[in-house]
């Protein structure tokens, strides 16, 4: 894993001295909520619903086991002993005291974190495949490459204030796990006709108001490119971003309004100019962090004990059949912990089972921990035979739920229970959903199933790109749920569709179910899932199993 | 033509703590919705936000929200106003922890 350099270590605690000072003089009167808004905002510091909410930036989603156990320590000492990991691979704190973030800070510093860039307009904390490192389908490991763009937009003069928000995601392998085709630029690693890796640069992805799925505007990049391409987008995008209007202001409607093929071409100009002035050092810089993130050393040995377990205990069958990914030494496993036991909030995490996944890390993991951006945990790396320990010690902590990829691992963002901007809350909707499926014992059998809720049309829950997208709107004072289907986060991306009307908050949890027991009776065979069934027969099944049950009870 | 004015209750959150609070007839930062002071004076209402608003020290983002007379005293009207009077419903954190 990548350590702070001594640079690194000097201007985080330069930021954590200087914020001291600004809330000190917020608290004694010097500078008024106006002066002082934009300061806390710079230090991921909001003011939400109920309180203060500290979002602190995770790169990449790893972290190193006292990282996690720092995470652990302020949910304890400054918070309600939990804390929220996000759909951007973040932690969130939702009950923070002004006068403690100071040392909150402090604390995030003594383990090489903090919370810079996590809001504002500038480069946001840049996203990658959570399996990074370890994924048996993986052309090379994305780490490196996102952590030399964390310091190259860490503090950028030229890109503090962008037009707008920016985000990053980056995926090693052909199979999209990071989303990139909804982000401001997605790289997406590829091998071209000679077999060099390089990158597949996509640009104006997003969801928000607008969705959009990015456009493809480099087949080919080299990855010696990255850096100046990157800087390129940037550059015309700052140049030509709308800055009248903050709703269209994201790059995604820059592309769609100057065409993909004009904004190629500036990119593309732009890159010639800037290409000359990368002497090289970024490729130095890059063989140095690419050595921070050099492979663990792999341990030999039998497989024997798993095999037995697998065979012997449904339990641990179950839990191995859905949670474990396939890891390029065949003798380990990437373990996904899943934060959705039902009826829990998603992608909560408490400081004791924080604590525990990173004993689980040290132990059985080469000390790496990662967050997805389904708001779960993966340890990337586990012997084979180290699975049922680490399985018990997770069933102990209500951490061995076996429901990865299936119906009740559901993307919430915080909505109305936290957040300023909601219409309508998501927390109870997933926690409902998860409940009601798990007493039906109906999720096994409907199988891989993606299902998303924002409580707002900001969309941090990725409605727009869920199998099922559920959207909480606020209509005339009560809430509403709108329905989408056939959205895809994947290299398929697409956004989904609206199914009509929305539902009430009473009727949203029977709605999926109507949706679901169709999609059950007009599937193939057990094995086409929801998504395929969804592209071979459409929209319309659904929209009748949805609305027309409606008319037949008002006629009943 | 101006749109009839709603009574209102003055809230804000506390600038140390974040808690949710609202405005009592002698300016006092309450805890509890039903201790407001319900404004039914659309000018009353302005003076009563203004004061507010000056209170820099104490609390930020004072604005005007809906409510109506209850048994109790005032009542939020609007969803979303009820979830800040207690809490998250996912947790019994916020205020329906401190109110029990
Ligand atoms: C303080 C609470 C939050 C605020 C104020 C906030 C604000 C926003 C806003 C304004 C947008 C729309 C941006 C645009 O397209 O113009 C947005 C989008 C987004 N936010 Fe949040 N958000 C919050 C919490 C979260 C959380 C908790 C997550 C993760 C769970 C998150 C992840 C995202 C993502 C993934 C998008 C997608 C939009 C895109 O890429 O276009 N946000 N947020
Ligand atoms: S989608 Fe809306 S409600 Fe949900 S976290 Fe984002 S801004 Fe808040």
């Amino acid at each position: 894993m990548y350590s702070y350099s001594d640079f690194d270590e000097a201007f985080v605690r330069a930021r954590v001295a200087q914020f001291t000072q600004q809330v000190e003089r917020r608290l004694d009167g010097s500078l008024t909520e106006e002066e002082f808004r934009p300061l806390r905002l710079m230090n991921g510091l909001y003011l939400q619903l109920h309180a203060y909410m500290l979002r602190v930036a995770i790169p990449y989603g790893s972290l190193n086991p006292g990282q996690m156990r720092q995470l652990a320590h302020i949910a304890d000492t400054w918070d309600k002993g939990y804390g929220h990991f996000t759909t951007r691979q973040n932690i969130q704190f939702n009950w923070p005291k002004l006068p403690d973030v100071p040392a909150i800070l402090q604390a995030l510093a003594d383990v090489e974190m903090h919370a810079i860039q996590t809001s504002g307009n500038c480069v946001r904390n840049v996203t990658a495949d959570h399996f990074a490192g370890a994924a048996a389908d993986e052309i090379a490991d994305p780490r490196p490459y996102a952590e030399l763009l964390r310091q190259w937009s860490t503090d950028h003069p030229e890109f503090q204030f962008l037009p707008r928000k920016f985000k990053i995601a980056i995926t090693g392998s052909p199979n999209d796990r990071a989303v990139t085709r909804a982000h401001d630029i997605g790289l997406r690693m590829v091998r071209n006709a000679a077999g060099q890796p390089g990158f597949e640069v996509m640009v104006g992805g997003g969801l928000g108001r607008t969705p959009m799925i990015g456009v493809t505007v480099r087949e080919f990049l080299p990855e010696a490119d990255l850096l100046p391409y990157v800087e390129a987008v940037l550059s015309v995008y700052n140049t030509l971003g709308r800055r009248d209007n903050k709703y269209k202001a994201r790059i995604k409607i820059t592309v769609h309004e100057t065409g993909a093929e004009e904004i190629t071409r500036m990119i593309e100009a732009r890159f010639a100019e800037l290409r000359p002035l990368f002497g090289g050092n970024d490729q130095k810089l890059l063989a140095d962090i690419r050595e921070a993130f050099a492979p663990p050393a792999f341990r030999n040995a039998p497989t024997d004990a798993y095999d037995a377990f697998h065979s012997a205990d449904p339990v641990f069958r179950a839990w191995a059949d859905t949670n474990l990914t396939a890891h390029r030494n065949a003798q380990y496993a990437i373990v996904t912990i899943s934060l959705k036991a039902h009826g829990e909030t998603p992608g909560d995490a408490t400081s004791a089972q924080m604590r525990l996944m990173a004993d689980l890390a040290e132990k059985y993991g080469h000390s790496d921990l990662r967050i997805s951006h389904e708001q779960n945990v993966i340890l990337p790396h586990v012997h084979k035979s180290d699975l049922p320990t680490l399985h018990a010690a997770l069933m102990q902590a209500g951490l061995a739920t076996a429901n990865v990829g299936l119906l009740s691992d559901i993307i919430a963002c915080p909505g109305m229970d936290y957040c300023a901007l909601a219409t309508a809350r998501s927390i109870p909707v997933a926690q409902e959903l998860a409940t009601h499926f798990e007493a039906l014992k109906l999720e096994h059998e409907i199988g891989p199933l993606k299902i998303k809720i924002s409580g707002c049309i900001n969309a941090c829950g990725h409605h727009h790109v869920g199998h099922i997208g559920i959207l909480g709107l606020d209509r005339a004072g009560v809430e509403n749920y709108q329905i989408t289907l056939g959205g895809d986060g994947t290299e398929t991306a697409v956004i989904g569709d609206k199914t009509g009307p929305g539902f009430a908050y009473t009727e949203i949890v029977p709605a999926i179910e109507r949706i679901l027991r169709a999609y059950l009776a007009l599937r193939l065979e057990p094995s086409e899932t929801f998504l395929q069934a969804f592209r071979r027969v459409g929209m319309d099944p659904f929209k009748v199993a949805l609305y027309e049950t409606e008319g037949a009870q008002d006629a009943a | 033509m101006s749109r009839r004015f709603t009574p209102k209750v003055v809230t804000a959150n506390l600038l140390r703590e974040g808690d949710v609070v609202y405005l009592t007839a002698d300016d006092r930062w309450s805890p509890h919705h039903h201790e407001a002071e319900l404004i039914e004076d659309e000018a009353h209402a302005q003076m009563r936000l203004l004061h507010a608003s000056a209170q820099k020290l104490l609390v930020v983002g004072a604005y005007l929200a809906d409510a109506k007379a209850g048994a109790h005293g005032p009542e939020p009207t609007h969803f979303r106003e009820a979830f800040r009077t207690r809490g998250p419903s996912n947790y019994p954190h916020g205020k329906q922890a401190d109110l029990v």
